[in-house]
């Protein structure tokens, strides 16, 4: 395993390629990050509407299911029958009254409850379990569930802080504004990408690329740096607001002298159908690009009017699934509907603007793993003390995203700087 | 309608052919002036989601779709290559046809490997124009909808 030594500063503006490759490393995250003191988010509220809806989910590899139990309350569970560790729901959704593992047949409750156990008290008085066997102590192992809102995290730790106290202010406020309203479930979009979880959990907190990756955002005039924005962090800089405001004309002056040296085009081409890239506020407010990053897998993503939600599904140290929920609002009009599927062009992995992140990952993930001492460079908008910025040419919140990662793993140095 | 089966054919093949060459404003032009192009997702269309991966309910859309590929997008490098089965025509209506075709995309990468990249199935809407064929609404059915990498050059 690796120490606190392995920091080259202690800003955390220099990450070790090891961190992105070593499985021993892996396998320390799935125990103190993911089964760890952490908030993961599971999946929405509106996902499981009546009594018995199931659906299954992850933290960190460890699969879930959560479901709406009688009396109407959201219980999740690990995935995994007391037994001999069999996956006990094997659909991704449904309705139940009751979870029955295929291999011998454990039923459980929408509780979690061990209920049934076939043979019990073996066939003619012989086999069977011992009448000792304490069924009331093999139920699945419970997730706790805390709901912002409609929507669901959970955490595997007793040691875990209040769900509001783990998000902070800032989160909980950019949660409570786009979940204003019930939302209703429009589809999923799921990717694979041959990279480090840890990759994708950066990039989303990366203001820098945004508009020098994802050309689109620029050559379409969807969103360039020069407009209104900036990160906004928790207290303790684990999770982060990437936004930006509706372009300005005085935004649009300055992109043009901006963008000449960037080889990015800048030349405002226009679609045939502006409907595409057209922002209607929803709110009183111009916010027309928010990426909430939530620590360590959770992303909920405004682009214009397109809504969704991420969950980040690392799959071994190589690999990740990014699992995309598009979303609308119970009450939207059937126009609005449409433009939100028009708008959903921009995300996931065939996304106008989101497609280029598979390739970063994994161009990055390829090229930095055979030289584990070698390190990337986090330093624009400096290094130092990590506080939020107001403008867009930064990648501070991945220094964020480090400290607190280095804190569960327990390989903070000393005199860290955060 | 009643196509001829030959021209159907050649349709799918010039289809799959100008994808493969990445002639990609030659591979518009087998669409009809008022069409539409769907990627969808077998999860979704199965549960009855409305949410597609490659949203295009007008010529427009999918032109600037083409667009946004061949002059912003950045994408993995690769060549594909289409494998399109024998289209089945499922119904007839008064001025078009509704086919199904499955496929199969395998993309080989810069350094020569080849790897599958999707299967699916064409359910397309067929009309005539001008005494050729052309796709009116194509709808991609998805089966592997865990994508690998990214999705950029169309189906």
């Amino acid at each position: 395993m690796v120490s606190a030594e392995i920091w080259p500063t202690l800003d955390y503006s220099r990450v070790p390629y090891r961190l992105y490759h070593d499985p021993e490393i892996y396998e320390a995250e799935q125990q103190r990050i993911f089964r760890g003191p952490v908030w993961s988010f599971l999946g929405l509220e509106a996902e499981i509407p009546n009594p018995g809806d199931f659906r299954a989910s992850v933290i960190g590899e460890t699969p879930i299911v959560f479901n709406r139990d009688e009396n109407g309350a959201i219980r999740a569970f690990v995935n995994r029958c007391a037994h001999r560790g069999a996956l006990v729901r094997r659909e991704i959704a449904g309705n139940a009254r009751e979870h029955i593992c295929l291999y011998h047949q454990w039923c459980y409750g929408l509780d979690g409850s061990l209920k049934a156990i076939p043979f019990r008290r073996g066939i003619r008085g012989k086999g069977g379990l011992d009448p000792s066997f304490d069924m009331g102590r093999h139920g699945l192992q419970p997730v706790t569930v805390g709901n912002i809102n409609g929507v669901l995290f959970g955490t595997l730790s007793a040691q875990a802080e209040p769900l509001e106290d783990y998000l902070g202010r800032p989160i909980l406020a950019q949660l409570r504004r786009l979940f204003d309203r019930p939302v209703r479930i429009l589809g999923y979009h799921r990717q694979r990408i041959r990279g480090n979880w840890k990759l994708y959990a950066e990039n989303t907190r990366d203001n820098y690329h945004a508009s020098l990756l994802h050309e689109f955002l620029v050559t379409f005039g969807l969103d360039r740096s020069t407009q209104k924005g900036g990160v906004t962090m928790d207290g303790r800089h684990r999770h982060n607001i990437t936004w930006a405001e509706a372009e300005s004309e005085a935004d649009a002056a300055l992109a043009r002298e901006a963008y000449s040296a960037a080889r990015v085009r800048n030349n405002y081409l226009t679609l045939q159908e502006p409907d595409l890239v057209a922002f209607r506020p929803e709110r009183g407010d111009r916010i027309s690009l928010a990426v909430t990053s939530v620590f360590p897998s959770g992303v909920f993503v405004q682009i214009a009017n397109s809504l969704a939600t991420r969950q980040i599904r690392p799959r071994g140290v190589d690999e990740c699934e990014i699992f995309q929920t598009i979303l609308g609002y119970a009450d939207d009009p059937p126009e609005m509907t449409l433009h939100r599927l028009r708008q959903a062009n921009l995300v996931g992995p065939a996304g106008l603007v989101s497609m280029e992140d598979g390739e970063a990952v994994e161009v990055a993930h390829r090229a930095s793993r055979p030289d584990p001492d070698a390190t990337t460079i986090i330093e624009l908008g400096g290094g130092g003390i990590i506080s939020d910025r107001d403008y867009r040419v930064t990648d501070v919140p991945l220094r964020g995203f480090w400290s607190y990662y280095a804190e569960l793993l327990g390989i903070e140095p000393e005199g860290a700087v955060r | 309608m009643t196509p001829d089966r030959f021209a159907l054919c050649e349709l799918y093949a010039q289809y799959g052919a100008l994808l493969d060459a990445a002639q990609y404003e030659q591979w518009l032009a087998l669409f009809a002036a008022v069409c539409s192009y769907h990627i969808m997702p077998r999860e979704n269309y199965e549960s009855g989601l409305p949410a597609a991966l490659v949203f295009c309910d007008s010529r427009a859309m999918l032109e600037d779709r083409i667009r946004a590929l061949c002059e912003a997008n950045k994408f993995n490098i690769h060549s594909d290559r289409h494998l399109i089965g024998l289209p089945r025509l499922v119904a007839r209506e008064a001025a078009a046809v509704l086919v199904e075709a499955p496929f199969a995309l395998y993309q080989t990468d810069q350094e020569g490997e080849t790897r599958l990249f999707a299967t699916g199935l064409y359910r397309d809407r067929i009309a005539a124009a001008d005494g050729e064929l052309k796709f009116r609404d194509k709808l991609v059915l998805l089966d592997s909808f865990a994508v690998p990498s990214l999705l950029a050059t169309p189906l």
